[in-house]
């Protein structure tokens, strides 16, 4: 490096995969970098943790990798309970920095815009998400869990995951390590059916395979497909893997999962709460670049359904101090550097993860995008175009953000977890409120 | 016999990075890399190295003969999308 043998200081916002692949990546490719890993929670995982479902727990094995490899460094540092732009501004945070890399995803989603879409009983998929999976900032909801039928839009994994937590049996939700509040309210569900649906069919819906498979082996549910023609030469996985599903015999299975497609929801209703929601039925048309696109084909009908989700995309929100572009929901750059609107740099300033490109891909695609950000950066480092940095940030957490807490109390966090869970016969059992887990953290 | 990925694969892709003889696929440089469901091993070009198996964050590769059954689908998933890549 041209800078010498000072060290090249990082700050890194959101300590979900896109942080944890930008710090992993940064310590291992420049020897004289530090990092330190902000996040507004006490914890390191981010969707991992708290998005990830508990059926599927083995994949959040590759946060506890990440941290290893950061911690073999020597050269990394956690900031937990730590939140950029209200416990500390973004020129706060750059003044004590020579780079810092906003890694805070998409913590919002996107509304379906249609009449009864706020009645109690309609939710966003990521709030139900966040509930189940004990994210503190959720863990004080409720969901309408006595009705028989709940509704989810959207034809991603995560309408799968949800629809999937709704219909597992309390057997198998209580070895797992979704919060206890989730469970001890899902025992008491009375939810038997969840339609899931999608406005084109099963070539354009964005499940992937492996979700699918595991919908034909769900224990205790019948899997059906509804409103799609059964192609005569499926062309991917993705659809064979539908197509298999809606050949299934039904078996009787006191739970249901529909997937149903070529319809879009129009309006909800219900008096004083969701009750049904109708839909537009729909066909694909062909546009002018020859993408098959709905077109309600004036046909309409009722779902009765006392519980109704969206979960037709996550979406970031603008951070304090910081260009935003509305259209993409990102934080507007070229290549991981962030720009204004203007197309002007912000030295020092990088983006990386959904905050970056937009809510795509899957935890490991994160891995490349954080590659590209942390070349860019290294980048401007070796060219001297970032700026020393002034202060102490020892000193700037203790004044502004006493109740911060550092790895070593996430590690206590971590491993009282790991012990409840070993004593329950459960990978871990999650603290999931600000108290509990700071307090955990001083333990 | 051929190492096998499963569908818990989150397109890491270390195990691309340490195989011997690149028949992990799609690799991040390659089309088709940015929707995957899945990377996948080719059968007919692995040699059973194990270097993907340790290399992988989440266990998410193993060898065809230790796939428990209710992932047994997953050899000729990746057999597929090899024989698919290829044509």
């Amino acid at each position: 490096m041209t800078q010498g043998s000072d060290p090249l200081r990082v700050a890194i916002v959101g300590a979900g995969p896109s942080g944890q692949y930008a710090a992993v990546e940064l310590l291992q490719r420049c020897h004289h970098a530090e990092v330190d890993l902000f996040d507004r929670t006490p914890t390191i995982g981010g969707l991992v943790r708290y998005g990830v479902s508990p059926d599927h727990a083995a994949r959040r094995k590759v946060s506890d990798v990440s941290e290893r490899m950061a911690l073999s460094s020597g050269r990394f540092r956690f900031h937990g309970n730590v939140e950029i732009g209200t416990d500390l501004t973004h020129s706060q945070l750059s003044e004590h920095f020579h780079a810092v890399i906003y890694a805070s995803g998409a913590s919002s989603d996107r509304r379906l815009e249609i009449p009864g879409e706020d009645l109690p009983g309609c939710h966003a998929a990521t709030a139900f998400v966040g509930w189940y999976n004990g994210h503190p900032d959720h863990a004080d909801q409720s969901f309408n869990l006595d009705c028989e039928r709940a509704v989810v839009i959207g034809n991603g994994n995560v309408a799968l995951d949800v629809a999937r937590m709704l219909l597992l049996s309390p057997e198998q939700l209580a070895k797992s390590d979704m919060a206890d509040h989730a469970i001890e309210a899902l025992r008491e569900s009375r939810v038997r059916e969840v339609v899931v649906l999608g406005r084109r069919g099963p070539a354009q819906a964005a499940f992937t395979a492996p979700e699918l498979l595991e919908l034909g082996q769900l224990s205790g549910v019948d899997v059906s497909v509804e409103g799609a023609a059964i192609s005569d030469a499926p062309s991917s996985l993705r659809e064979r893997l539908i197509q298999e599903l809606q050949e299934s015999p039904d078996t009787g299975q006191e739970r249901r999962l529909v997937l149903r497609f070529l319809c879009s929801p129009l309006e909800i209703s219900g008096n004083g709460k969701v009750e049904r929601v109708r839909v537009a039925h729909n066909q694909l048309i062909a546009d002018s670049t020859g993408t098959l696109r709905a077109q309600a084909d004036g046909e309409s009908s009722a779902i009765d359904c006392g519980l109704l989700f969206r979960s037709i995309g996550y979406r970031a929100l603008p951070l304090p101090g910081l260009p935003f572009d509305e259209q993409r929901a990102v934080l507007p750059n070229a290549g991981g550097r962030v720009q204004t609107e203007a197309q002007q740099m912000l030295t020092g300033t990088y983006v990386t993860g959904w905050l970056k490109r937009g809510p795509s891909g899957v935890i490991g695609s994160n891995k490349q995008c954080a590659r590209e950000t942390v070349s860019a950066l290294l980048e401007d480092w070796q060219q001297g175009r970032l700026t020393t940095p002034l202060g102490d940030l020892r000193e700037l957490l203790q004044s502004s953000v006493p109740s911060a807490i550092d790895y070593a109390a996430w590690k206590r966090i971590d491993r009282s977890e790991r012990q409840l869970g070993r004593d329950a016969n459960r990978p871990r059992v999650k603290f999931t409120t600000r108290p509990s887990l700071l307090s955990a953290a001083s333990r | 016999m051929a190492y096998v990925i499963i569908g818990t694969c989150i397109n890491d892709s270390a195990c691309v990075e340490v195989c011997p003889v690149d028949c992990i696929h799609p690799r991040p440089d390659e089309q088709g890399y940015a929707s995957a469901d899945m990377l996948w091993v080719d059968p007919e070009v692995c040699i059973d190295c194990n270097a993907c198996a340790e290399a992988c964050p989440i266990d998410a590769v193993m060898p065809a003969h230790k796939l428990p059954p209710e992932l047994s689908r997953y050899e000729q998933i990746n057999a597929d999308f090899a024989r698919e890549s290829r044509s």
